[in-house]
């Protein structure tokens, strides 16, 4: 585990996930995760509601420690390295999440150039204008002094971006980007990721459950399932995937539901037997 | 055997609660005293603008309390002293009450209802809407940025506001004695310095300082082990608010006993 060059990683692959679990105590949920993430990719990752989809992504960004299992980003296995030497990785990579997590305390240009003055010993009026830049990439030229609580909630989504892109990231993830705006808001978030794959030839990966956001940005997508990967592959390959739960997730068909009575009876029974904490 | 086991699993807790407390003032001591010397200079700007808050957002409330426990103090000494004749006593007990006791202890009480609350309140919100995350994956770590600052500003402020109180309690007893007794202010004011020894003024900041270590710690762990969700930042809330009052009453009785059993040996 102590090695820290992959010998066996493939050049264009920016991030090779091998056999990655994840737990929760004694609860895993992730078993045995693997995939390639190439270089300039955008990667959609799907799944529904508890797939382990979001557990996956921290676990990329490095707020969750693997229970074991190895992810090679930038040559080293992230799985197995310090903290410090994770900061320097973090440094290269750009987060944009949920709810925006904008600090409300401060005004969000503060907010954009935050890891830039952590980060750097750049000058003020240096800081300035590469705040103006990446503000105005994400269309919000002029809002630097406006509080977090004064934008909406697709402004926050887009300040957010800005202050993912301050550090010039090599690798951008996104945490359900379009999850709380209305189709046309969330429309123009699909378009700024789009915008910006092209712009920079960034590796983009998004965590996502919105099917037409994930087909309209995806080079490759991932479906997880109940912790494990079901499907990889392209937007065609996807759609043209037999796989049945695959079908399920695009056909959006409902999980069956428990038909027989004695079945039903059965599970109410067994919910009572099970010991109360 | 029950009951045995039960009171050696809340000790257990109790012990591993302080440890955290212990690990957080830990890493925040390197963050002030080792860190600036290796390239991570003190965030100077948002310990001064935590320090407003804690210390000058206080003094209205702290001063118009504190004058009245003076006054308080006052009243309830002299119902006993002048039984004897002895009610000139009342400036003595007054001043040396306050800075022994009633000074550090009170302030320490608005300051966890002003400033350990909010501080829980604050992280705690953090947390819930992925802010510390986002600290976390920008390579910023949140005891250096957040918690740091909080411990400079209490521990720098709370011996001032402890400082004040005594003051103000001394007036609010003057208060007393000016009207009831035969002071006059002057004579009040020298009769309360007179009957203070530096070691009186000394122990009671010295409490401070540790009160002010005691809340910022149970404020910012508390804030930090906010679950998901909103009710969970309430909760927090109000355990950092009550715990912070049950260990600056210990930590007081600790270090008033230490002083004790010192000035006797």
């Amino acid at each position: 585990m102590d090695q820290t060059e992959n010998p066996a990683q493939q050049p264009e692959a920016m991030i090779s996930l091998r056999n990655l679990r994840v737990s929760y105590g004694d609860r895993e949920i992730l078993h045995g995760i693997s995939f390639d993430v190439m270089r300039g990719e955008t990667l959609v990752i799907l799944g529904g509601s508890g797939s382990g989809k979001s557990t996956l992504l921290r676990t990329l960004v490095g707020l969750e420690r693997p229970s074991s299992g190895e992810i090679w980003l930038k040559g080293k296995n992230i799985a197995a390295i310090s903290n410090a030497e994770m900061d320097e990785i973090r440094k290269k990579i750009g987060m944009s999440f949920q709810g925006g997590a904008l600090f409300g305390s401060m005004s969000v240009g503060e907010n954009v150039a935050l890891p830039l003055r952590e980060h750097t010993k750049l000058e003020n009026p240096t800081i300035e204008i590469i705040l103006r830049l990446k503000l105005d990439q994400v269309g919000l030229a002029g809002f630097e002094n406006y509080m977090p609580s004064q934008l909406s909630g697709g402004m926050k989504k887009r300040a957010a971006v800005a202050r993912a892109l301050a550090m010039d990231p090599e690798i951008l993830f996104f945490d359900e980007p379009s999850a709380g705006l209305d189709p046309i808001i969330a429309a123009g978030v699909d378009e700024l990721i789009l915008d910006l794959k092209k712009a920079f030839h960034m590796t983009i990966i998004v965590v996502t459950h919105e099917l037409a956001s994930a087909f309209l940005i995806a080079d490759r997508m991932v479906l997880i399932d109940k912790g494990n990967v079901v499907a990889i592959g392209t937007t065609q390959e996807m759609r043209a995937s037999t796989h049945p739960r695959v079908r399920q997730f695009l056909d959006r068909v409902p999980e069956p539901e428990v038909s027989q009575e004695l079945d039903y009876l059965q599970m109410l029974t067994e919910e009572n037997r099970r010991p109360s904490r | 055997m029950e009951l045995a086991s039960q009171i050696g699993g809340s000790v257990t807790d109790g012990l591993a609660y302080v440890g955290a407390l212990a690990r957080l003032g830990i890493r925040a001591a390197y963050f002030t005293f080792v860190a600036p010397f290796q390239g991570k200079p003190l965030r100077m700007q948002r310990a001064v603008s935590q320090a407003m808050q804690v210390g000058v957002g206080a003094l209205p409330i702290l001063s118009l309390i504190t004058f009245f426990i003076g006054l308080i103090l006052a009243l309830q000494s002299a119902y006993e002293l002048r039984k004897f004749g002895a009610i000139t006593f009342v400036a003595s007990a007054v001043a040396i009450s306050m800075t022994r006791e009633l000074g550090p202890l009170i302030t320490a009480v608005i300051v966890i209802g002003r400033s350990g609350s909010a501080f829980a309140a604050e992280i705690g919100t953090m947390k819930v809407t992925e802010e510390i995350d986002a600290l976390e994956t920008m390579a910023i770590d949140p005891i250096h940025f957040l918690v740091t600052p909080k411990f400079l500003a209490m521990v720098v402020m709370l011996p001032c506001l402890t400082t004040w109180a005594n003051f103000m309690g001394i007036l609010g007893g003057a208060l007393f004695g000016v009207t009831q007794a035969d002071f006059t202010v002057v004579t009040y004011v020298k009769a309360s310095l007179d009957a203070l020894f530096l070691r009186d003024i000394a122990s009671g900041l010295a409490k401070s300082i540790m009160f002010g270590i005691t809340i910022t710690a149970v404020g910012c762990h508390e804030g930090l082990s906010t679950g998901a969700g909103a009710e969970q930042v309430g909760r927090h809330t109000t355990r950092a608010v009550v715990v912070s009052i049950f260990l600056v009453i210990l930590v007081d009785l600790v270090f008033t006993a230490l002083f004790f059993f010192l000035s006797a040996g």
